[in-house]
């Protein structure tokens, strides 16, 4: 150690590696939340003061149980701590706008410290702490957590998906209303129009890998077709599920989380067309309208295992 | 042999479900309401003691290549016995423990306690223990059961403490036990290092 910390550092040696990326962290948490600024001016625009109430609470609970847990752990707190707002962020996309503030806050509170920190922190959750947090509140407050209302003017109302599950006389809303997200449903999840600019940036910046939000999509989109065919439902079917609830926020947003998915290129494939096929039985066959979120659950249970199975087999190595 | 040190060690240094992590398939199941709680450490308590009785009053003439089974059927014996008396002057509680008094045949608490004590000592220090581990394992049920409860329905004994639509339901849901005891895993054990005990 003497040598080594010595006037001489022109002969310092060290292991590899030796090339470096300016990439860190907080760079790539803040273009997550520059990502996520289309989807919120829409969620605002679409659902007024109430969305901002629950952003507001969502982001402060999850900064202030952040800064909490560092400092209880005697752990520095970054000065430019992002990740937690990123959390903050995802989960209020995926809650109603008429949500009670304090399950809002509490609901963040527990992503934060169950999910990730008694986990070990940043880099060592094993779920989504967003989509946890959302599961959470779904399972504790069923009816708060279901009332849903229109854009605009906040009139209670069913989401495009619970029409189709449980009212099927209800009249649908138009694709193109769809796609824009002029329609009841979460926060930041409604307008996939907007969701896929935040997706598109992420993909051009190279934070997340295509394969993910492509076969998750690819595979809803090709369930949902065959299906539509198959019983008659005609090529509006696999459309509207494509568009409707939260599946662009999940395929490019949650289902990428680079903690929770898998780091092969075969293995995210698997993990998205899984995810895909995880949403279209739950849409179709569960108990739930929606079933973005639990899919992804799901498939970040077995994340280590599919990382397992598709590891690169060294070169020229035994077989 | 200290019989004060016998009945306090279950308590503490060598509580069944918090030290020795014993009796969790019931602390994580039945732990919905304090009711429960209370319901679930009598009926272990009073096995415990019995079996416990029992197996060191017989220890000499149990043969020990057999001794299991021969627990087992002493455990069984009172458990019947126990699920009997429930269900005639307890039936609510008869009701939600459900299956579980049953099972408490193959709480490994219970064998454990004979295999490790009563076969080995004799009739008083085998009732005090009997007493410690059950009041320990009585206490820690309810620890859990009052988080549980006053969190996920907003009541503690079936009084009312939170407004409808406060308590989280989540918490007495399965997924509810897992975060209770975990967490009361994780504090107790800090407190341990903490205070040495």
């Amino acid at each position: 150690m003497k040598l080594m910390n010595s006037t001489n550092d022109l002969l310092l040696v060290t292991s590899s590696p030796h090339v470096h990326s300016r990439d860190s962290v907080p760079d790539a948490m803040r273009d997550v939340l520059i990502a996520l600024v289309p989807a919120l001016v829409c969620g605002l625009y679409f659902f007024r003061l109430p969305a901002l109430m629950v952003i507001v609470s969502c982001l402060a609970s999850a900064y202030g149980a952040e800064y909490l847990c560092l400092k209880l752990q005697n752990k520095p707190v970054p000065v430019r701590e992002q990740s937690a707002l990123v959390t903050g962020l995802l989960l209020s996309f995926c809650l109603p706008p008429s949500l009670p503030l304090w399950m809002a806050a509490l609901g963040s509170a527990f992503a934060i410290v169950i999910v990730k920190h008694l986990f070990g922190g940043l880099g060592h959750n094993i779920f989504n702490p967003a989509l946890i947090g959302r599961a959470f509140l779904l399972a504790s407050f069923p009816v708060a957590m279901t009332r849903w209302t229109s854009p605009i003017d906040g009139v209670t109302t069913a989401t495009p998906l619970g029409i189709m599950k449980e009212a099927a006389g209800q009249q649908l809303p138009e694709i193109s209303q769809l796609f824009i997200g002029n329609v009841s449903g979460s926060i930041g999840e409604t307008s996939a129009l907007a969701v896929l600019a935040g997706g598109l940036y992420l993909l051009y910046r190279r934070h997340i890998d295509w394969r993910i939000p492509g076969s998750f999509l690819g595979t809803v989109f090709l369930l949902t077709a065959l299906i539509g065919v198959v019983t008659g439902k005609g090529m509006l079917f696999p459309v509207f599920h494509l568009f409707a609830g939260g599946l662009f926020l999940g395929a490019f947003f949650m289902a990428t989380d680079w903690v929770t998915s898998p780091v092969t290129k075969v293995g995210r494939l698997i993990f998205g067309a899984g995810c895909g096929a995880f949403v279209v039985l739950i849409r179709l066959k569960g108990g739930y309208p929606e079933g973005v979120a639990y899919s992804i659950l799901l498939m970040n249970v077995v994340t280590p295992l599919i990382d397992r199975y598709t590891k690169a087999r060294v070169f020229g190595g035994a077989k | 042999m200290n019989l004060m040190q016998e009945f306090t060690k279950g308590i503490i240094k060598e509580n069944p479900l918090f030290r020795l992590m014993l009796g969790t398939c019931p602390a994580l199941a039945i732990t919905t309401s304090v009711e429960n709680g209370l319901g679930m450490g009598a009926a272990f308590t009073g096995v415990l003691l019995a079996s416990n009785i029992v197996i060191s009053l017989m220890r000499s003439i149990i043969p020990a290549s057999v001794r299991i089974p021969a627990y087992v059927v002493i455990i069984a014996s009172f458990v019947t016995m126990t699920d009997q008396l429930m269900h005639a002057f307890t039936p609510g509680v008869y009701k939600s423990l459900g299956i579980f008094i049953p099972l408490i045949v193959v709480n490994c608490i219970i064998l454990g306690r004979a295999e490790a004590f009563a076969s080995r000592n004799s009739v008083v220090p085998s009732i005090v223990d009997a007493l410690g581990m059950g009041l320990g394992f009585t206490i820690a049920l309810v620890m859990v059961c009052t988080f549980r409860e006053v969190l996920g329905s907003g009541t503690f004994l079936g009084i009312q403490l939170l407004p409808e639509g406060i308590p989280a339901i989540l918490m007495i849901l399965p997924p509810g036990g897992f975060i209770t005891l975990g967490c009361l895993l994780g504090f107790l054990n800090k407190m341990q290092k903490k205070y040495a005990l």
